[in-house]
C-alpha cells in the first residue's frame, strides 16, 4: 500500500473509500489518511480489527514536456534557485505541492515570464533559508559572477525571505564591479496559492534583472496591494514583518525605486553597471560574533560568548550604548586588537558616542560607531573586512556597498510602520 | 392547471444548508460580527492554479490579468488574516465543538481526525483564492432523508460593489465559521424539501450557537428531473420559499424540454454565428430606443433556425427561453430583442421584414438583435448563440440564483470537480472518545422533545410546536417561567398579536423589549388582557410609559363589582328587549356590553356576571 492508491477501509460496520495521502507530520498515531471522492481528506484510526485492501494501485501520470521558448532578440536572466518557492505546482490527487525547479517547470507555472526575456533556470541548492550559512553565501556569489560573466544580463537569486537580507548583503560585499543586476526575491505567500506575491515579485525582479543597476537588491512587495515592487538596496533592506508581503524596508535610506509592468521608477541615485568583468572576493572571517544587549546582561554572559572571536558587533541601547560594567572587557579586546563595531538595536538612526558619557567612555575603549548600519549588515561587513582589508577601522567606516548613508531627509516618503 | 405528478417527472432534489455559528471567526479572534462597509485597505488579483500537471492554461491566465481587480475593505471585524497577510491560527474550538454536535444530532458518523483543505474559489470571496473547508462527518439520517456530508468552512467575503472589472468586498464577513450540511438527492417533493429545510434548521438552533436573522442562514437546492438536468440554485433566504422555487424549476425545466422537442420536429439543423450589421435599417426609426442605443455604435442581429414562436414560450410563457438568452446577453453586458416580441419598442413591421430579408430568415425562423456598442452587442448575440445550441441539447446544467419572486436566473456553469489540497498552515484535529462522551453528555433538547415539553407549560400541542418552529420557545419560556398563570397569554402575544403586527409592518422588537413592563402591569390588574391588541401597537408605535399608554389607549381594568355595576345598568335600560328574547338576549347584550368594557374587563368574566344578572332578572 503507497501513497496515490485508493484503497477501501472496513470499521465498525462501516466502509470508508479514497485515496491514501501521505501521514501528516501532526497526525496521531494509527490514523490514516484518505482523500475521499468528494476531495476532502479526513482521518480515520486504524486497528487491528480494520479490513484495508487496495483497490487501485496508484499511477503516476507522465506530465507534458513543454518546450522552453527561447528568442534570439531576447535578453537572458539567470535565475537561480537556492530554495523556498517560487513558482510550483499542485498535485490535486495527492495533495501535494511540488517547487518548479527546472527551467521546463518554470515554463509550466510562470509561462508569462517569457514574454520578457530568455530565462536560463538553475537549481544551486535546495535549503530553508534558516539553515544558510556564509559558505552557501560564497556559492552564491561565485555562481553569480560566473552567470553574469557568461552573457547574461542580469540575475535573480529566488530565496527564502527570513535570511535573504543576510545573503543579499553578504553579495554586496563579496561582487565587485557588477556588469549587470542581482536580483533576490521571494515570496511571503507560497506559489500554489492563487494569491501568492510569488508571481507579481518575480516579474519585476526579471524587469529589474533587465535593467542597468549594478548592485545587489532585493525586490519584492511594496504594499500589501498586488500593485508593484521596491527595489531595495540589499545592505539597507531588512525583514520587518513576520508575514505581510510588504516586510522588506529599506531601514534609513529609500529603496532605490519602484517597479510595476510600466518599468521603473528611480528614487534617487544608484550604481550603474559596468562593461567589464565581475570580480568575486567571496572570503570571510566567520569568526565574528552579533552580540545583542539587554539590561541586566552581564559582562561575563559578554566575555563568555566574545572569548576568541576575531572581531564583536554589539547591537546596543538607543545612540549606542550598553552597561558601563561593559567597558574594562571592551578595552582588553580592542587592545588585543579585536574589533569591536557599535550599532543600535533601534535600527532606524544613527550611532552617535559623543552625547552621553556611556558613549564617550565606549569611544575611548576603542569602540568603533557603525555609523547608521543595521547590526547584521554590520557584522557580515565585519567578517569580509577582516578576511579582505588590511585596515579594519578605516573600512569599517567607509561606505563600501551603500550600508552607510551620509544623511536622512526629514520626510521620507517609503518609510514603513506597521504598528 | 393541473397539478404537477413530482413521481412521474422523477423529481429529485437535494439540499445544501450553510450556517453561521455565534462564535468568533473560525481561523482568528475577530468577532463575527457584519459591520458597516469600513475603509478601503488593499486591492489584488488572484491568479487562476496551475492544473495537476503544472499546466497554466494560458487563456485563463490572459483572462485573469486583463481581468478582476479586487478591491477590499476592513472593519473593526477583519485583521491580517482576513487580509491573507498573516497564516491562520489553530480553529476555533468552540466551531469545532459546534459542528460536532449537529453531527451527533444527525446521527452522523465522526471521521477520528479532522483535516482543513483548500478549496480552490478565484472570485475573490476568498483573499487567499481558496476557502478553507474540512469534513467533520458522513451519513447522517433526517426524517429518512440522507445527510451526505456535515462540514466546518469560513464564510466568504461580502461583495458590495461591481464596477466593470472591478469587484468591491467587505471582509468582516470573510471567515465566520459555518456549518455545510448536505443531504442525498433523495428529495421527492417540493414540500418534502422544505420540511427537511425546516427539521434541519430547528436542529441547528437547537445547539444555541448559530446566528440568527437574515444572511446567517442559506440554502442552497439541487434539482433534476428525469429529461431535464442538474440544477444547483444558491441562496435562497426564505424557507417558505423553497417549494415555489422548486416547483418553478421544474417548470422551467419542462419548458426548455418541449423546446427540445419541437425543435426536433422541426428538423433544425446548426445554428451559425453570423452576426450582421443591421444598423442601415434603423437610420430613420422611429423607436426612440433603438435610436438611442444606436449612438453608441449599432444594432446587430443573428438568426437563430426554427426558432419561430418558441423564444416566446410553449408551455410556460413564464420560463420562456427567451429569458435564459436575456440574461446571457445581459452577463456581456448587452440587451437583446428577439423577433417573437416584435413589433414592438417602436420598431415597425417594416423594419422587421428588412431585417428578415436581411438574415434571410424563413417563416420558421427567428432572429435576436442586440444595439448599442459594437463589441458589447457583438459578445451578447454569440452568447445568445451559445444559448440557443444548447437548447437543442434540452436543459443545460447550470448554476442557478434564486430570486425574490421565487424565479431564478442564471449565474454560471456548472463548476467542474472541485479543487482542494490540504491547508497545511492549520494542524489536523484528533476526535477522542472523551471529547464525543463530553459533547454527548451536554447535547441540546431536540426539537420533539422540546415542542412536548413546552406543552406543559399549560398551552396546546400546535401552539408549542409553533413557539418552537417559529424560535420563539426561548422567550415563552423566560416569561412563563416569571409570570405564572399567564402562559396562554404570554404564547397568544408571541404567536398572534406579534404575528399580526409584523404584517401590519410594526416593529415588534419593541414589544419583545417592554415584555417585562406589559406582563407586570397585566398582572398588577393595571388592564385587561383583552387591552393587549391595542396596547401593543400604541406602545410599538409611541415611546412612552406603560401608564400613559394605557390612559391614551382608554383601557384599564374595572373590578368585577364596578363591572357588575356597569351591566345591571345595560339590563335596567334594556327591560323590553329582555322580556321579548329572555335567555337568548345574551348575545345581543353582550356585545353592548362590549363596547363600554373593551380593554378594561376580561370578555369572559363580562360574559359570566350578564348571565347571572339576565338569570337574576328573568327569575324574578
Amino acid at each position: 500500500m503507497k501513497v496515490g492508491d485508493l484503497i477501501e477501509i472496513k470499521k465498525d460496520g462501516k466502509v470508508y473509500r479514497g485515496v491514501l495521502m501521505p501521514h501528516h507530520a501532526f497526525s496521531g498515531r494509527n490514523i490514516i489518511v484518505i482523500k475521499l471522492e468528494n476531495g476532502y481528506n479526513i482521518g480515520i484510526k486504524v486497528d487491528k480489527n480494520c479490513k484495508i485492501k487496495v483497490i487501485k494501485s496508484f499511477e503516476r501520470r507522465s506530465a507534458k514536456k513543454p518546450k522552453i521558448p527561447f528568442d534570439e532578440n531576447k535578453k537572458t536572466v539567470a535565475l537561480i534557485g537556492t530554495g523556498g518557492t517560487i513558482a510550483s505546482y499542485v498535485d490535486y490527487e495527492t495533495g501535494a505541492v511540488h517547487p518548479a525547479a527546472t527551467a521546463e517547470e518554470l515554463a509550466l507555472a510562470v509561462p508569462e515570464i517569457f514574454d520578457l526575456c530568455n530565462i536560463d533556470a538553475k537549481i544551486l541548492f535546495q535549503k530553508f533559508s534558516e539553515n544558510l550559512s556564509p559558505k552557501d553565501w560564497q556559492k552564491m556569489a561565485r555562481e553569480v559572477a560566473r552567470q553574469l560573466n557568461n552573457k547574461k544580463n542580469g540575475v535573480v537569486i529566488a530565496h527564502g525571505t527570513d535570511t535573504m537580507a543576510f545573503s543579499s548583503a553578504a553579495l554586496s560585499f563579496m561582487l565587485k564591479n557588477l556588469n549587470g543586476p542581482v536580483v533576490f526575491t521571494g515570496s511571503q505567500r507560497s506559489s500554489d496559492r492563487p494569491s501568492s506575491d510569488a508571481f507579481l515579485n518575480l516579474m519585476n525582479s526579471v524587469r529589474v534583472a533587465l535593467s542597468n543597476i549594478g548592485e545587489v537588491v532585493v525586490v519584492m512587495h511594496n504594499s500589501i496591494s498586488s500593485t508593484g515592487c521596491y527595489i531595495h538596496r540589499a545592505t539597507k533592506v531588512r525583514k520587518m514583518h513576520s508575514s505581510r508581503r510588504d516586510a522588506f524596508v529599506s531601514i534609513n535610506s529609500n529603496p532605490i525605486g519602484f517597479v510595476n509592468e510600466n518599468g521603473i521608477e528611480f528614487f534617487g541615485g544608484y550604481r550603474k553597471k559596468t562593461d567589464g568583468k565581475v570580480k568575486v572576493m567571496p572570503k570571510l572571517n566567520e569568526n565574528v560574533s552579533l552580540v545583542y544587549f539587554y539590561p541586566g546582561m552581564t559582562r561575563e554572559e559578554f566575555e563568555r560568548i566574545v572569548e576568541w572571536k576575531d572581531g564583536v558587533v554589539i547591537a546596543g541601547t538607543g545612540l549606542g550604548h550598553v552597561n558601563e560594567d561593559w567597558i574594562p572587557s571592551i578595552k582588553r579586546l580592542t587592545r588585543q586588537g579585536i574589533p569591536v563595531v557599535m550599532t543600535t538595536q533601534c535600527l532606524y538612526g544613527r550611532v552617535n558616542l559623543n552625547v552621553y558619557s556611556t558613549g564617550r567612555k565606549l569611544l575611548k575603549a576603542g569602540v568603533i560607531g557603525g555609523e547608521d548600519m543595521l547590526p547584521e549588515v554590520a557584522w557580515i561587513k565585519l567578517m569580509w573586512v577582516l578576511a579582505n582589508e588590511k585596515n579594519v577601522e578605516e573600512a569599517m567606516k567607509k561606505n563600501i556597498a551603500g550600508e552607510i548613508s551620509e544623511r536622512r531627509e526629514i520626510r521620507s516618503l517609503h518609510a514603513k510602520n506597521f504598528i | 392547471m393541473t397539478e404537477i405528478d413530482y413521481k412521474k417527472l422523477g423529481f429529485k432534489a437535494g439540499l445544501e444548508i450553510h450556517q453561521q455559528l455565534a462564535t468568533h471567526k473560525l481561523f482568528c479572534k475577530c468577532p463575527s460580527e457584519l459591520k458597516e462597509k469600513g475603509e478601503k485597505a488593499f486591492e489584488r488579483f488572484l491568479r487562476p492554479t496551475q492544473s495537476e500537471l503544472g499546466e497554466v492554461d494560458r487563456a485563463a491566465l490572459e483572462e485573469a490579468r486583463r481581468g478582476k481587480k479586487f478591491v477590499y475593505f476592513s472593519s473593526s471585524s477583519s485583521c491580517l488574516v482576513e487580509a491573507d497577510e498573516e497564516p491562520p491560527h489553530e480553529a476555533n474550538e468552540e466551531a469545532v465543538d459546534i459542528a460536532l454536535t449537529v453531527a451527533l444530532l444527525l446521527k452522523a458518523d465522526i471521521v477520528d481526525e479532522i483535516h482543513f483543505m483548500r478549496k480552490i474559489v478565484i472570485d475573490g470571496s476568498n483573499t487567499t483564492g481558496f476557502q478553507r473547508t474540512a469534513l467533520i462527518a458522513l451519513n447522517g439520517e433526517i426524517n429518512g432523508v440522507k445527510i451526505e456530508t456535515i462540514c466546518l468552512e469560513e464564510d466568504a467575503a461580502r461583495k458590495i460593489g461591481e464596477n466593470g472589472r472591478k469587484v468591491e468586498y467587505a471582509l468582516d464577513r470573510l471567515g465566520i465559521p459555518l456549518i455545510e450540511i448536505a443531504t442525498s438527492p433523495d428529495i421527492s417533493s417540493p414540500s418534502q424539501a422544505k420540511e427537511i429545510a425546516e427539521k434541519i434548521g430547528l436542529i441547528l438552533r437547537a445547539t444555541n450557537k448559530v446566528k440568527r436573522g437574515i444572511g446567517t442562514i442559506r440554502q442552497d437546492l439541487n434539482v433534476s428531473i428525469k429529461e431535464g438536468n442538474r440544477i444547483e440554485i444558491k441562496g435562497v433566504q426564505e424557507l417558505n420559499d423553497i417549494p415555489k422555487i422548486l416547483e418553478n424549476e421544474v417548470k422551467r425545466q419542462i419548458e426548455l424540454i418541449e423546446v427540445k422537442k419541437e425543435l426536433e420536429k422541426r428538423k433544425i439543423g446548426e445554428i451559425r454565428e453570423e452576426i450582421k450589421d443591421l444598423s442601415h435599417i434603423f437610420e430613420k426609426t422611429g423607436s426612440k430606443l433603438i435610436k438611442n442605443l444606436m449612438k453608441k455604435g449599432g444594432v446587430f442581429g443573428v438568426k437563430l433556425p426554427k426558432f419561430n414562436g418558441i423564444i416566446k414560450g410553449i408551455k410556460y410563457k413564464e420560463h420562456r427561453i427567451g429569458k435564459e438568452f436575456a440574461m446571457y446577453a445581459k452577463i456581456e453586458g448587452g440587451g437583446i430583442i428577439h423577433s417573437d416580441e416584435l413589433p414592438n419598442y417602436g420598431i415597425s413591421i417594416e423594419e422587421v421584414k428588412k431585417i428578415r430579408e436581411e438574415l434571410k430568415c424563413n417563416e420558421m425562423d427567428a432572429f435576436v438583435i442586440s444595439a448599442g456598442k459594437r463589441e458589447v452587442a457583438i459578445k451578447s448575440l454569440k452568447a445568445v448563440v451559445r444559448r440557443a445550441r444548447e437548447a437543442i441539447k434540452g436543459v443545460p446544467k447550470e448554476v442557478r440564483k434564486a430570486l425574490p419572486n421565487c424565479f431564478t436566473e442564471y449565474m454560471r456553469p456548472m463548476p467542474t470537480a472541485a479543487r482542494m489540497y490540504p491547508e497545511t498552515d492549520v494542524p489536523p484535529i484528533r476526535i477522542d472518545k472523551r471529547r464525543i462522551e463530553r459533547l454527548l453528555k451536554n447535547l441540546p433538547e431536540l426539537p420533539d422533545a422540546k415542542i412536548r415539553r413546552i406543552a406543559e407549560y399549560g398551552i396546546s400541542m400546535e401552539e408549542a410546536k409553533q413557539l418552537v418552529y417559529t424560535g420563539k420557545d426561548e422567550e415563552f419560556e423566560k416569561f412563563a417561567k416569571k409570570y405564572k398563570g399567564y402562559e396562554k397569554v404570554i404564547s397568544r402575544i408571541l404567536l398572534n398579536i406579534m404575528g399580526e403586527m409584523e404584517k401590519e409592518g410594526y416593529d415588534v422588537s419593541i414589544v419583545i423589549k417592554r415584555m417585562d413592563e406589559i406582563l407586570e402591569g397585566l398582572s398588577k390588574k393595571k388592564f385587561a388582557k383583552e387591552a393587549l391588541d391595542k396596547l401593543l401597537r400604541y406602545l410599538a408605535k409611541n415611546d412612552v410609559s406603560l401608564d400613559v399608554a394605557i390612559r391614551e389607549c382608554n383601557v384599564g381594568f374595572l373590578e368585577e363589582e364596578k363591572i357588575r355595576d356597569i351591566i345591571r345598568k345595560i339590563v335596567m335600560e334594556r327591560i323590553e328587549f329582555i322580556k321579548e328574547r329572555k335567555e337568548k338576549a345574551v348575545s345581543g347584550l353582550m356585545g353592548i356590553a362590549m363596547k363600554e368594557l373593551r380593554g378594561k374587563a376580561d370578555g369572559a368574566l363580562v360574559n359570566k356576571i350578564l348571565k347571572e344578572e339576565l338569570e337574576k332578572f328573568i327569575f324574578q
